[in-house]
């Protein structure tokens, strides 16, 4: 286990870096459109779009872990599960509003990625996803089974929607906005962090940890920081997960639901950052296109993972670029 | 005392089918640097395989047993290494584990959608009788896991250690350039390292099925205590995915008993953790440097 683990061609970096003006351009066209898309489209399908938004930010934190940082963690779905738990017994129970229990469940989940990667990344960088492994197992037995917090297998129900400046946000497209300006927010914040000196670290971490550490970066300190803040995004997309969906049980927040997660982050382009888009459209939204296929949806996207894997290992967002490399040097009249 | 003598057997007997799947685990992570995370999935689609084999056929057991074991050993040992691993592993030990987790995927959905989403009973071979030993209930199944698990360990050991098929093989895995080197048909090793493993989830396979009973998910906690078990053992040696995989079903059975039926799952959990913050080579490992 001592050579880098992931490997990536040596031209993405160079590449990302004069993409980086067009991805903003992008964030912002893309939030416009999703601002208005769902008109006409009903609630469901209006719910469907919040739905794949609210799981890009969980796959975004963990594209900052993977992607950025190098590092499996296997417990992306336990930290959704913290954060939407976390802001349903505050809202439900507490009476807390939405606002300060989305900041509680971005920091506790924060606080948690620090205290379970201060330790494993102490010992070995691959222990984390050991580590994670266990940790995702043992949330959702918590959830499971302290029924007195946590309701057990009946959940937690009558999650309200939040409210904007007294406007509330119960309707389905208000809420949808809501939720387009959040995931703008941040990704804005992810999008400022990768291209800031922070996020540079993290890129020479992946690309080769040993030597990163040679050059004088604290290695241990930057990777936990982006398992950390990976950590939270999870948390925060838990915190829209629970109002959107009104009712939050253990299942969706299982070990198999994290690692699903994780092949989303393959699936749509690790390290890309608009991978975790594309990913996450793959794995929630074309399932709910295609209910035809049903329960064989997960065996299709398994599969198509898999030949993604072997055919190019970075992704649709990979093959993306392949074909804008393809295409623009057949426009330039260079032989391909 | 006679009450924890029977959960000690009991905790002996899913031990040893966890240190089995631990065991193809740690050689399938020895010779080619795959982290197989279906590997729970590879003990649960042998016994799935065997009852579709009778079902779709209309064979007898022995006979549809044979077109199982067969047909899994050609997909999940040579083909899981001919068309997953060869292709992945030039591209690191990350992307490969991930490609591991999406088979693990259409293994399980694939055995829900093409077999049964209920568990299915798989015929035991031995009565299901219990006996007395010092006053204590054993089951008689328990007693075969563990005289069978034993002897098919037993068995491996002497084959990597003390034939010269077996030498090659260690040879391979500890450092294949060396063994090219030498003549040793390094590719063929690896092969065998994986047919190794599918015989031995064969083995597991059989072993728990009667008990556990044939179902899609089985796969999932099997998967997660032989990773564990793995772990705790030392990672890279036969013996200690076997001490890990016997301490891992020892510690589950008394917990289940002595701590919480609930929170029976944890303790595992939580001895992992222990492992990695006190002594994170392992019970019986060696540590590794890091090169650049």
């Amino acid at each position: 286990m001592s050579a880098p683990a992931l490997e990536s061609p040596s031209t993405a970096p160079r590449r990302r870096a004069h993409l980086i003006d067009s991805a903003l351009i992008t964030l912002l066209i893309g939030a416009a459109i999703l601002w208005f898309a769902p008109v006409g489209m009903g609630r469901y399908g209006t719910y469907v779009l919040s739905l794949w938004l609210v799981m890009s930010i969980g796959v975004m934190g963990l594209n900052l872990t993977l992607g950025y940082a190098g590092q499996t963690s296997l417990a992306q779905a336990g930290f959704m599960g913290l954060g939407a738990y976390t802001t349903a017994i505050l809202t439900t129970k507490w009476g807390v509003s939405w606002y300060a229990a989305f900041g509680i469940s971005g920091l506790f989940t924060f606080c948690v990625g620090i205290l379970l990667g201060f330790p494993a990344l102490r010992v070995r960088t691959h222990y984390l996803a050991f580590v994670t492994l266990a940790f995702s197992t043992l949330i959702w037995l918590l959830l499971r089974n302290e029924q007195w917090l946590t309701g057990g297998t009946f959940g937690i129900s009558n999650i309200d929607r939040p409210q904007f400046f007294g406007i509330k946000l119960f309707g389905a497209l208000e809420f949808h906005r809501f939720v387009v300006a959040i995931t703008l927010i941040l990704s804005l914040v992810l999008w400022w962090l990768v291209r800031s000196p922070w996020g540079r670290a993290f890129t020479a971490l992946r690309e080769n940890p040993v030597r990163a550490a040679s050059l004088g970066i604290d290695t241990r300190a930057y990777t936990l920081l982006a398992f950390a803040i990976g950590s939270a995004y999870g948390g925060f997309a838990g915190s829209l997960f629970a109002p959107l969906v009104e009712f939050i049980d253990p299942s969706p927040f299982t070990l198999s639901q994290s690692l699903f997660l994780l092949l989303m982050v393959v699936a749509g382009g690790s390290g890309y950052f608009f991978g975790p888009f594309i990913g996450a459209l793959l794995g929630v939204v074309l399932p709910e296109w295609l209910r035809f296929a049903g329960s064989l949806y997960l065996i299709i996207f398994a599969t198509i993972v898999l030949a993604l894997l072997i055919i190019c290992p970075q992704g649709v967002s990979g093959l993306i670029e392949r074909l804008w490399a393809a295409l623009s040097r057949r426009k330039a009249g260079g032989t391909p | 005392m006679a009450e924890f003598i029977a959960y000690l057997i009991a905790g002996i007997a899913t031990g040893a089918i966890y240190a089995l799947a631990a065991i193809g685990f740690t050689l399938v992570w020895q010779t080619s640097q795959t982290i197989n995370f279906a590997q729970g999935e590879f003990v649960m689609l042998p016994a799935v395989l065997i009852l579709l084999a009778v079902k779709l056929f209309g064979l007898p057991l022995w006979a549809g047993g044979l077109i199982g074991i067969a047909v899994f050993l050609l997909l999940f040992g040579a083909g899981f290494k001919l068309v997953v691993v060869d292709p992945m592993i030039k591209h690191g030990v990350l992307p490969l584990a991930i490609a591991t987790m999406a088979l693990s995927i259409i293994m399980k959905e694939g055995a829900k959608d093409g077999f049964s989403a209920e568990a299915q009973s798989f015929p035991s071979l031995v009565p299901t009788e219990m006996v007395n030993l010092l006053g204590a209930a054993i089951s008689l199944q328990h007693v075969a896991i563990i005289v069978v698990a034993f002897a098919a360990i037993g068995l491996l050991q002497w084959f990597v250690g003390g034939t010269k098929l077996g030498r090659q093989m260690q040879a391979t895995a500890q450092n294949p350039t060396v063994a090219r080197i030498l003549g040793i048909p390094v590719e063929r090793m690896v092969l065998l390292t994986f047919l190794l493993n599918a015989a031995l989830a064969v083995v597991a396979s059989l072993l728990i099925s009667p008990i556990y009973l044939a179902k899609f998910s089985n796969g999932e906690t099997i998967g997660l205590f032989a990773f564990i078990a793995a772990i705790v053992g030392g990672f890279n040696q036969i013996r200690g995915a076997l001490v890990g995989g016997l301490l891992i079903g020892v510690a589950d059975s008394l917990a289940a008993a002595y701590v919480s039926t609930q929170y029976r799952m944890a303790v595992p959990l939580i001895l992992l953790v222990a492992i990695i913050l006190i002594k994170p080579e392992g019970l019986m490992g060696r540590k590794e440097e890091r090169r650049v």
